[in-house]
């Protein structure tokens, strides 16, 4: 490529180089936190030094509005206020990290983050601590990172274990006889993935069926008493449904209101991402390769995504997420699935799912202000309402500066309608 | 017995049924926010009359009542689902409540399954908004209600949030708009925010109940949601008791109430904690500060005689009148700091008919005049000069510190900042509608809490452990006090915490500064609300520097004027023209009437509302209007205006009156967002085909309410929701198919990483087709199409024809002609403006005019997204381009921000355009909300400021203050003539 021309505001970005790999300790924002758990093993067995910042808290916030764009979107402000806390903690050397950050590429703001984070780092004084982009599109160059085969394939093994467990898990939690006996199980299971993991093993077919089988055995071994409860399902922008501080601890609070809850898997969103790309290559044109590689990819992700669910749905006691092409359908008549930008189609599609599964009641959490969930969260609640009427849904916004309480409220309320549906519906049984 | 307690925002109800359901007590009473000590007067009051000794059925329920319900171990019932459960007992045949809260909004739909919908992140709309509204055109409630009753006319007020509607008001109340006006239009906009806010798209329909304390005590306030309804709801009776009778009905539990009194009464509220230094330390270091302070003074010889030369200034400011008579070596003789009243001119009159009597035998040389009221005071008063509030302050801030390099002015509502590079204005900060009103706030908080606002601000002083507020909007920082109260927070720390919270705001959001060193290190701070020594306070410890506060802080931009009066009077050899004095005259003032007429005003699409204000000795002064036509009575010259180029251009693709459909199937294509460019290229395309084509036309006030009821997320950009008004009219014109296609991509044009549309509009006509029940038996075909790509596009266009009346029919090789066409006709308007850009930019600089490349998106164009802001801009002499009329002149170069969005990248490239030349200015429009332009302010500023260039900055929305707009124009202006490129 014949180098472009820059403007005299253009800033060379820093590099994370083979010799950085040896002695820099990468920072990554916690996520998701059972798979980043999973994961971490995997990359350090690579040689990477990786550690997961969870720390949040007004400073956290503060920093955040100091130094980012104060209408960007609440995850990255969250996260680069995580970020530069914590190079302000003392814990590492300023001088011996990098940063690590998703950078989807699609026409949402998330490809930005990563500029945007280094122009706040830039403005606090830490201009020399490396990026690095986690995407799949070969966005930015770093030679210091290099996958293996094996690492590669242990990343998509432990998407899989960490949406097997969270799936599990979640489904067992709120009915255990024993408290705590879940968690345990589930810091159990973390663990001996991790190990595996450092051995070099663990990302096989055949070793992800033996173990997403005996996840699955353990967690039905668990004493639980099934009483009603009231079914919750958390959709919405992909980081505020797994992040703690993100989305205000909204797990520990469902729970505390005696709820279970049911968190739809990364892998999914993952292959809803895949297919909207080949989509756009099928409703686009594009190169052939480029088609072909995306069919392939597609493939793959089918194989994977069905080697989670099939291990979960020989478990009756479980529920399954349903299959990226039975998704497709529910979309059908609601919204195009050519419209994929951010969360496009897919949070349609799958309040339709969640709620024929017993999960109506639907907490859509979004960033304030957030582009595509205009689109994918406001604009379908009307219509997937009309479709099916008993969802029970509530949008819930995000920002620095929304209360918590007002956000419980709101839950509260949306809680206080399923629950007199649940009465309903138990009352009819008796 | 059963009892329930509602612990709303700002009052507490109490409700009790004996056993067989009958209402034996209620109470009403406002807890000044108060709760805790407020509960346990209700609930000992209670245990007093019906001599409870033993355990009762008991809930609690209301939006302040969650925390500490839990505490005290009552139950607690969501306060919209008590409504719900009450409303099922006393009215079950209504459809749908809307109740009104102090600080929440509410509408159930309990027709088939019960929806609820709450007021979120937004508390626009609500009784804190209306009391809010009442007390600045200072008035109580209920006199609003009554004024109401005598409207005549409705302005248009944004309805999103109190902060938006006040800076509508404002400028409405300065241009001497009827009150009785304005409070029916404040009714109208708490209407507007419940339906598009909390409706958002479900009908508002059938047995219609309204609740809570506003629409209780205002009937005109039911008589707007009726009216914008259209059907006659009810308010009930014991309206206001609804909650508090839901939660006893719904109570089961029996409570000690004792007991919880006494949890309650122990509980020491958990206090939190927070990071966040006192003000100040000691009494000691407090003495220093004042001392610092002090210093910081102009001479005051009021009351003493003068006969001297003497120079008059006026700030006429959002709420405030400011006048300053200075003498001939800047010394104060006379200054007048006061409400305006909402009646600018009275106040100033009166202050002027002092001034006079005070100083007989002074000559007022000359006066200038400043602030939102400065062309109103300057035709009523005859007044010599008209100053930008930026030169006004930066005048009065030189005297105090002559090489200032940073001015930061917090007022009741406004808020302003500039950079001074090499003695001129560089950069203005001005707050948008979105973080303004901080000084006000302060004051509206003081008094809801019963202090006086220097009383509040200094309780703050030595608040030990201040509490975090955080930095954001007004209203949210209103909920977070909320929650600081309910735990227990004293009334210091709380003053303290929001002492610091409006410096936050306007370092963190307006100005938007990471560090002390990028403000410099000679910084004045003015405006009224920095005469609290809290906020100054708490100013230098955010930035860590020492700053001068004079100690005419509130009066600087009258004091400024007055200067800058001076200032030319000597430059102009100290002479007027005949029979002019520099000012109204003693005796003219004595005689001095006005007349305020309000008009609609009909010279062109925007149909302005124009206050005409007629003064005596036949002086005239015309507000709101957004061009020079109902002043000039002429149509303003647009030769040099690409955007009414453009606007005339599109209006052509059209046949709503151009031919009779003729058999033919009408197409309507909605002409908002991306179809202000691709118009051309749809257009081409279903005329080649044989089609009528027509659009929805331009868009307007009226068509956008139209759409209102149907938009379903209320934080959308402005173009957005402004699209369901053009489906709305399309559907009234009763077109056979409204095509709207989803379009993920634009064209390439080769300048970025990637050709994305924003993905609102990407994903808009998704939310048309899943919000709009009333397509009846028109075609809505909102199908994704590529036309960036042209050989897929063929087939699909294709296969979508066939849904299309007598589409099926079209073989390929019609398509095929009417892509050609297409991409023709859009490759034509293309070339069009760009050449007709050019041409006006060499014609401007044949002339010598100065230019203004207005970089905004295609659909800035449209006249009632724009608020008319081009034309404002031409009419201050500027020849005025686009960003597309110089994208293409630009090669492709690297940003710092990955560019992937045709239609941003475009504005990156205007910028690097403007960059390089020397006679041509970039003023960047920016849709409040577009989360895009979060990415491309910071992008565009940086590559002008790089190569020393000005970046000026404007927010549009649904209404938008076009005085904030003037003032940074007008600043724009003052910065080039002060001859920034000559350095």
């Amino acid at each position: 490529m014949s180098k472009v021309r820059t403007s005299p505001h253009f800033k060379e970005k820093l590099m994370f180089t083979k010799k950085m790999k040896k002695d820099y300790t990468i920072l990554s924002p916690m996520m998701c936190p059972i798979h980043f758990r999973i994961l971490r093993p995997a990359f350090m067995r690579a040689g990477y030094k990786v550690e997961l910042m969870e720390n949040e808290g007004p400073d956290v916030i503060q920093k955040g509005l100091k130094y980012v764009h104060n209408d960007i979107c609440y995850p990255c402000s969250l996260i680069t206020g995580q970020m530069l806390a914590t190079m302000e903690s003392g814990k590492y050397d300023p001088n011996k990290v990098a940063m690590i950050i998703t950078q989807s590429g699609g026409g949402c703001r998330d490809s930005n983050y990563i500029n945007l984070m280094r122009k706040a780092f830039e403005r606090a004084g830490y201009p020399n601590v490396p990026f690095i982009s986690a995407n799949t599109w070969n966005m930015e160059y770093a030679p210091g990172i290099f996958l293996s085969p094996i690492t590669m394939m242990q990343a998509v093994a432990g998407l899989v274990y960490g949406d097997c467990l969270t799936l599990i898990s979640n489904q067992v939690r709120p009915y255990e006889v024993n408290k705590g006996e879940t968690d345990a199980l589930l810091d159990k299971w973390i663990e001996k993935i991790g190990k595996i993991f450092t051995k070099g093993r663990g990302y096989t077919a055949h070793a992800m069926n033996k173990n997403l089988q005996a996840m699955c055995k353990e967690f039905s071994e668990i004493e639980i008493k099934k009483v009603p409860k009231v079914k919750v399902a958390i959709v919405g922008e992909l980081y505020l449904k797994y992040s703690v501080p993100g989305n205000n601890h909204l797990e520990e609070f469902l729970t505390e209101q005696d709820c279970e809850y049911f968190i739809p898997t990364v892998l999914g969103f993952g292959a809803y991402k895949t297919n909207g790309a080949l989509e756009d290559l099928r409703a686009y044109g594009g190169p052939l390769w480029k088609r072909i590689a995306m069919e392939v990819v597609m493939k793959y992700y089918f194989f994977i995504e069905d080697l989670l669910i099939k291990n979960i749905e020989k478990w009756p006691n479980f529920t399954a997420p349903e299959r990226l092409n039975d998704l497709k359908k529910r979309a059908n008549g609601i919204v195009h699935t050519e419209n994929s930008m951010g969360e496009g189609w897919y949070i349609a599609a799958e309040m339709l799912e969640l709620s024929e599964h017993g999960y109506e009641n639907i907490i859509c959490v979004q960033p304030f202000g957030c582009l595509p969930c205009h689109v994918a969260v406001k604009g379908m609640l009307n219509k997937v309402r009309r479709e099916n009427p008993i969802i029970n849904a509530v949008d819930i916004e995000y920002d620095p500066g929304a209360t918590r309480v007002n956000q419980e409220n709101r839950i509260k309320l949306m809680l206080s309608v399923a629950r007199e549906n649940l009465e309903k519906k138990t009352q009819g049984q008796v | 017995m059963k009892l329930g307690l509602d612990i709303g925002s700002t009052t507490i109800k109490a409700v009790v049924f004996d056993d067989e359901g009958n209402l034996i007590h209620e109470s009403y009473e406002r807890h000044y926010t108060l709760i805790t000590e407020k509960t346990k007067e209700v609930i000992q009051g209670l245990i007093h009359k019906f001599n409870i000794d033993k355990p009762v059925i008991c809930a609690i329920s209301g939006s302040a009542g969650m925390g500490l319900a839990e505490k005290a171990g009552i139950p607690f019932v969501q306060e919209v689902y008590a409504t719900k459960v009450a409303i099922g007992k006393r009215l079950p045949g209504t459809d749908v409540v809307i109740e009104l809260g102090g600080e929440d909004a509410k509408i159930l739909f309990l027709k088939g399954n019960l929806e609820v919908r709450m007021n979120g992140t937004c508390a626009g709309g609500t009784g804190a908004f209306a009391d809010q509204m009442a007390s600045l055109m200072q008035v109580s409630a209920d006199d609003m209600n009554e004024l109401a009753k005598d409207a005549t006319k409705i302005y248009p007020i944004a309805s999103r949030c109190g902060v938006f509607a006040k800076t509508d008001i404002q400028p409405l109340l300065n241009q001497g708009a009827r009150k009785e006006d304005i409070s029916a239009s404040i009714f109208g906009a708490i209407c507007n925010q419940t339906i598009t806010g909390l409706a958002q798209g479900h009908p508002i329909e059938g047995n219609v109940v309204y609740l809570g304390g506003p629409l209780t005590f205002m009937s005109e306030l039911r008589k707007a949601f009726d009216n914008a309804l259209k059907l006659k709801g009810t308010c009930p009776d014991k309206s206001l008791l609804f909650v508090a009778m839901g939660a006893a009905y719904y109570a089961t539990e029996e409570v000690d109430l004792k007991k919880a009194l006494e949890v309650i009464e122990s509980a020491k509220d958990s206090i939190k904690v927070s990071d966040l230094k006192p003000l100040f330390k000691d009494q000691a270091e407090y003495d220093e500060f004042i001392e610092r302070h002090n210093k910081d003074r102009v001479e005051r010889i009021e009351g003493r005689p003068y006969d001297g030369d003497a120079y008059l200034g006026i700030d006429s400011g959002s709420t405030t009148l400011k006048v300053v008579l200075t003498d001939d070596k800047g010394s104060i003789l006379y200054s007048r700091y006061e409400s305006n009243q909402g009646k600018p001119i009275d106040v100033v009159t009166q202050s002027l008919k002092e001034m006079y009597e005070k100083y007989p035998n002074a000559t007022i040389q000359s006066s200038a005049v400043t602030g939102y009221g400065e062309d109103m005071i300057k035709a009523a008063l005859d007044v010599e000069y008209g100053v930008v509030e930026t030169v006004a302050h930066f005048t009065a801030a030189k005297f105090f510190l002559p090489d200032v390099e940073f001015i930061i002015d917090i007022g009741g509502q406004d808020m302003k900042c500039f950079k001074i590079r090499n003695g001129a204005i560089d950069n203005i900060f001005l707050n948008e509608a979105c973080s303004s009103g901080c000084g006000s706030f302060l004051q509206t908080f003081a008094s809801s809490m019963g202090y006086k606002i220097d009383e509040f601000a200094n309780l703050g002083l030595f608040g030990q452990n201040p509490v975090d507020l955080g930095s954001r909007c007004t209203v949210f920082m209103n909920s977070s006090v909320k929650q600081a109260q309910k735990e227990g927070v004293s009334v210091e720390n709380i003053s303290a915490g929001l002492s610091i919270s409006v410096i936050k705001n306007a370092l963190y959001k307006v100005i938007r500064v990471h560090s002390a060193d990028e403000l410099g290190k000679k910084i004045v701070v003015q405006g009224g609300t920095f005469l609290n020594n809290a906020v100054l306070r708490a100013f230098e410890q955010e930035m860590g520097v020492d700053v001068i506060r004079p100690d005419i802080a509130g009066m600087m931009g009258a004091y400024g004027a007055a200067l800058y009066a001076k200032e030319l009077f000597l430059k102009s050899g100290r002479s007027h023209a005949d029979g002019y004095n520099g000012i109204i005259t003693a005796k003219d003032l004595q005689e001095f009437t006005y007349d305020v007429k309000s008009v609609t005003c009909n010279g062109c699409n925007n149909h302005c509302q124009l206050t005409v204000n007629s003064f005596s000795g036949g002086r005239k002064f015309i507000g709101g209007n957004r061009c020079e036509k109902p002043v000039t009575k002429k149509a303003q010259d647009d030769s040099l205006n690409l955007y009414e180029y453009k606007l005339s251009l599109l209006k052509e693709y059209n046949d709503a009156e151009k031919e009779d459909a003729d058999g033919k199937a009408v197409i309507g294509l909605p002409l908002g967002m991306n179809m202000y460019e691709m118009l051309p290229f749809w257009y081409a395309f279903f005329k080649k085909l044989g089609y009528k084509v027509v659009t929805s036309g331009f868009s307007n006030r009226a068509m956008y309410l139209k759409g209102q009821g149907t938009i379903p997320s209320d934080t959308v950009c402005f173009p957005a929701k402004m699209m369901h008004g053009h489906i709305q009219k399309l559907i009234e014109m009763g077109v056979d198919v409204i095509f709207y296609p989803g379009m993920t991509y634009h064209f390439d044009e080769k300048k970025g990483r990637k050709n994305y549309n924003c993905a609102v509009i990407a994903g808009y006509p998704e939310v048309i087709a899943a919000n709009t029940v009333n397509f009846g038996d028109i075609k809505f075909i909102n199908d994704y199409v590529g036309p960036h790509e042209p050989k897929v596009f063929k087939k699909k266009i294709k296969e979508i024809m066939k849904k299309i009346p007598k589409g099926a029919e079209l073989t390929g090789s019609d398509i095929n002609k009417a892509c050609e066409a297409a991409y023709s006709e859009y490759k034509s308007y293309k070339n069009k403006v760009k050449e007709q850009g050019e041409w006006i930019m060499n014609k401007a600089r044949e002339e010598g005019k100065k230019i203004v490349l207005l970089a905004g998106r295609p659909y800035h164009a449209d006249p009632e997204i724009n608020h008319g802001i081009h034309k404002l801009i031409a009419g201050l002499g500027f020849a005025v381009v686009s960003e597309d009329a110089v994208t293409s002149l630009v090669d492709k170069f690297q940003t710092n921000i990955v560019g992937q969005w045709t239609f941003h990248q475009r504005l990156f490239l205007a910028a690097d355009y403007v960059a390089k030349a020397d006679d041509i200015f970039l003023v960047h429009l920016v849709s409040f909300g577009c989360g895009l332009d979060a990415l491309t302010t910071d992008e565009v500023r940086e590559i002008l400021e790089s190569q020393g260039k000005l970046y000026t900055q404007i927010k549009i929305d649904e209404v938008t203050n076009l005085g904030a707009v003037k003032i940074r124009l007008r600043s724009l202006v003052a910065a080039i003539e002060s001859g920034r490129r000559a350095e």
